[in-house]
């Protein structure tokens, strides 16, 4: 079935089972592979990707759900890798094995764009879904404080 | 004496290496790309320097998260003398190393000794490296090599007749390539450093923030097709048949590749008896596999389960165990000191001061590496390329080679960034299956596993049940100690490590082994064996400490007395810490220290249980003597991902077999800590011994992290919590 997905403002015409992830349309078919895969069963966030301004689990989402929304990966993020959260994730040496700070980055971006300075509590709701193995919880938390910090300015 | 040795040949030889080095397998984008390539000379296999004096140093071991990517050109660039902004990270050929006798002399990635082990022969690259840019340029200039300096990239002399004269290593690469020095000089001692010892941003941070660093998972070769793998879901299990009709005309389906085991008990990284499914996309051979009947022979795992095992672990920890002098020869030498074995358990037994414990438990774990074990092989008839998730490059190689019947000077295996090791690197058969399916369907095939098949098939950390009785002398210290873990069959190691050679030094001591029986798979686990035993060992000692009515911390300071890099960690505790075993109910705090990897880590925890029992850590306080840190930044970060790796086991971790299979397979039912789980406040303390050595640091922190929150729990509430998963319990 061809299905239509607008990923970082382009339209990408697709002819894929509409019941296939989103996750692997965005990595497979599109070719888009900073989105990753973790579990399958929307627990670790890996595969997170922001539609419609909210961060969703792309490993069990439809692609047909997505048809027609606005979706954003990692790539979109930044031409230059210096939208603020970016920023904030070099400055504060966030990452270490990496793999699954492209969710971590797109669920701290959806946070920030509706909660533009959050506390504590409001980052550990909207990051109990992203899971990381390297355990940078901390410096996680830090960096979406900077990046509040940098957006203001 | 140092001489210049140019002939063409001799240039000719190493431009072509060089190149060779470079042209191997498929580019990626990394850090190396500001390299002016094919004009860069080779110095020595470690390093190549171009025109514009941008230096590419050369990492045998794989970057996955803990940082070799950053402290390997550190220590070469450090002898170098380059500044590290001209500095970039370039991956080693496997193929290379492997076909040319070791040249990188490991390409192993654990056990945290990158740096500690590792760092003689990589400042020895860097240091040979400037001295033949030094002769080099004497020879060029005419001068005697003493008089040419080496610094920041720069080659300077006082020429009598003309001067200053200066050019960058980068104008006398090729030439300082073709000397051979008469003697190599000797590597900088720590106070010389002016590199080392510096907060340093590891190299490939930026490219972690964009979606850019490439992973097995991201590789993609023109033709590829997917594949989804199954292994007997009881392990040892075999393959008896499966229905490739019933799933053949799905969406995408190609074939389905039976994967043959040709040991009996594979070992840890042979290919185990399987079967998939190849299709156009990832999805469709993993709908295809899920679908397919398949009968298997499961073996005689069948019969075991978490209860069968627990049962089988109490039995054996009820009689004597083994006795257990050392652990490989090469540990134990403390517990040897005037020690008369055999009458360790008459004196505990004549005394009128016995404590008797009761048995400890660690269950096993999983890795869960974020990203799950993937590989992508493309096997042609004079060529054979693979990715994988591997700690080893060159081990992953011979393997390919070994699984194939291919000779290794045409496979080629390429590093590519890690989600995560932890261990799980080492054993591991996906490059294998990837291998042999690739060769069966005569196309590239990328092999990834569900979470499920990774959970599943991984090589586990093992159980470990431990216990132990004393006798206390008149100053309440233990006057007899008798330990008896049990571990699992094939590693005994993983139930010693950490118990069998502990500091605290009893004049009889005795420590016994037995083993259970298990099917499952195991394998390295970020500290293997300490990570388990001193959760064990550390609340015995608190034990001991209470039974003999001594403070713990006062009792660790007494019991190890004389031994310098364990006083230095647990003064600084007593100094920094505020220490108290007091701090009302409903708070407490904890202390543990457990050493592994030639480094000392202790840990206080301050935690709070809430009256319904929950867990909440509020602070964790690190002092670490690692001795030399090179990277305080990564190492203080390493010590955070440590302490938090392990705390997500013991909080809430514990695989469950049932029926030979684990059941707990995904992260619904394997819980990991999360954001909110995580401790506010972390501080971590560099304890640097005056009578410096090097010790690792990708794992230290971890093992002393649980039992210093399983004390502080018993100040908290008088309960004492003798098995993980802590959040089970009851408070």
């Amino acid at each position: 079935m061809s299905i239509t997905l607008n990923i970082n403002g382009q339209d990408h015409l697709i002819d894929v089972d509409p019941q296939m992830p989103l996750l692997w349309a965005i990595r497979e078919t599109v070719g888009l592979t900073g989105t990753k895969f973790g579990c399958g069963i929307a627990q670790c966030g890996n595969c997170t990707v922001i539609v419609d301004g909210n961060a969703v689990r792309s490993c069990n989402t439809p692609v047909a759900a997505a048809a027609g929304k606005a979706i954003r990966t990692i790539e979109g993020v930044s031409e230059g890798n210096d939208h603020p959260v970016q920023q904030a994730w070099q400055e504060l040496t966030v990452p270490q094995c990496g793999y699954c700070q492209s969710g971590q980055i797109m669920s701290a971006v959806a946070l920030l764009e509706k909660s533009p300075d959050p506390t504590d509590n409001e980052i550990d709701k909207a990051m109990a879904g992203n899971i990381c193995r390297c355990g940078t919880y901390p410096r996680i938390r830090a960096a979406i404080h900077r990046a509040a910090e940098l957006s203001k300015t | 004496m140092k001489h210049m040795n140019l002939t063409r040949r001799s240039f000719m030889k190493i431009t072509t290496s060089a190149a060779g080095g470079l042209a191997v397998g498929i580019h990626f984008p990394s850090m190396a790309e500001a390299s002016v390539e094919g004009a860069a000379a080779e110095i020595n296999a470690w390093l190549t320097i171009d025109p514009n004096n941008i230096v590419s140093i050369v990492t045998p071991q794989t970057e996955m998260g803990q940082g070799a990517f950053t402290a390997v050109p550190m220590m070469v660039a450090e002898e170098l003398d380059i500044p590290w902004e001209n500095v970039r990270h370039v991956y080693a050929s496997a193929n290379r190393h492997v076909n040319n006798d070791n040249l990188y002399t490991t390409t192993s990635t654990g056990g945290s000794t990158t740096v500690s082990r590792r760092h003689p022969y990589m400042m020895q690259a860097g240091a040979s490296a400037r001295e033949r840019l030094r002769v080099a340029a004497a020879n060029r200039w005419q001068v005697p090599v003493d008089k040419v300096t080496a610094k920041q990239g720069w080659l300077t002399t006082e020429h009598d007749e003309q001067g200053t004269l200066q050019g960058t290593y980068g104008e006398f690469a090729a030439e300082a390539a073709a000397v051979t020095l008469d003697e190599e000089p000797t590597i900088k001692a720590y106070g010389d450093w002016w590199l080392l010892g510096r907060d340093v941003p590891r190299l490939d941070v930026p490219l972690k923030t964009n979606g850019t660093a490439t992973y097995p998972i991201d590789v993609s070769v023109p033709g590829m097709v997917h594949a989804a793998a199954m292994a007997c879901p009881v392990p040892e299990g075999r393959l008896v048949s499966y229905d490739f009709e019933a799933v053949r005309d799905m969406p995408g389906v190609i074939a389905a590749v039976e994967l043959e085991q040709v040991k009996e008990v594979p070992a840890f990284t042979d290919l185990r008896s399987g079967v998939a499914i190849v299709a156009d996309s990832w999805y469709q051979a993993q709908n295809a596999l899920a679908v397919m009947p398949i009968v298997w022979d499961y073996g005689r795992g069948v019969a075991i389960s978490t209860e069968s095992q627990m049962a089988e672990a109490m039995q054996l920890i009820s009689q004597p165990g083994a006795l257990v002098l050392n652990e490989d020869g090469n540990v134990g030498r403390r517990l040897d000191r005037g020690v008369n074995h055999d009458a360790v358990h008459g004196i505990i037994e004549a005394s009128a001061s016995q404590v008797t414990g009761e048995v400890y438990y660690r269950p096993f774990e999983t890795h869960a590496t974020m990203m799950p074990p993937c590989a992508v092989a493309d096997v042609k008839d004079d060529r054979v390329d693979v990715w994988t998730f591997t700690q080893d490059i060159a081990r992953s190689l011979n393997e390919v080679a070994d699984q194939l019947g291919r000779d290794t000077e045409n496979v080629f295996l390429h590093q590519t960034y890690l989600g995560g090791g932890f261990g799980g690197g080492y054993n591991m058969d996906v490059h294998r299956q990837a291998a042999a399916i690739s060769a069966a369907v005569g196309r590239p095939v990328k092999v990834v596993r569900s979470r499920e098949e990774d959970v599943a098939q991984d090589s586990q950390r093992p159980p470990v049940w431990g216990t132990y009785k004393a006798a206390l002398g008149e100053d309440g210290l233990p006057e007899a100690l008798v330990t008896h873990f049990v571990g699992e069959e094939k590693i005994p190691a993983f139930s010693q490590r950490g118990v069998a050679n502990m500091p605290y030094l009893v004049p009889n001591r005795r420590h016994e082994y037995s083993a259970v029986q298990s099917h499952i798979p195991i394998g390295y686990h970020r500290a293997p064996g300490a990570n388990s035993t001193g959760f064990i060992v550390e609340q015995m000692v608190d034990e001991l400490a209470q039974a003999g009515g001594w403070d713990p911390l006062e009792w660790r300071i007494k019991m190890t007395e004389g031994n310098e890099p364990w006083q230095r960690v647990l003064l600084a505790m007593k100094e920094k810490s505020g220490w108290t075993t007091d701090m009302g109910r409903g708070e407490g705090m904890g202390l543990a220290v457990v050493a592994s990897h030639g480094t000392v880590a202790g840990c206080v925890a301050t935690v709070a249980v809430s009256r319904r029992g929950q867990i909440f850590i509020d602070k964790l306080d690190f002092y670490i003597n690692s001795g030399y840190v090179i990277n305080p930044l990564a190492a203080r970060e390493q010590a955070e991902s440590s302490a938090i790796w392990e705390m997500s086991h013991a909080m809430y971790g514990g695989l469950v077999i049932r029926d030979g299979r684990i059941v707990n397979t995904n992260f619904d039912s394997y819980q990991v800590m999360k954001m909110a789980d995580t401790p506010p406040e972390i501080v971590v303390h560099l304890e640097m011994s005056e009578d410096q050595w090097w010790g690792g640091l990708g794992e230290p922190t971890g093992p002393p992290t649980p039992p210093a929150v399983a004390n502080a729990i018993f100040y908290a509430t008088g309960t004492r919590v003798r098995s993980t998963p802590l959040a089970n319990a009851e408070l």
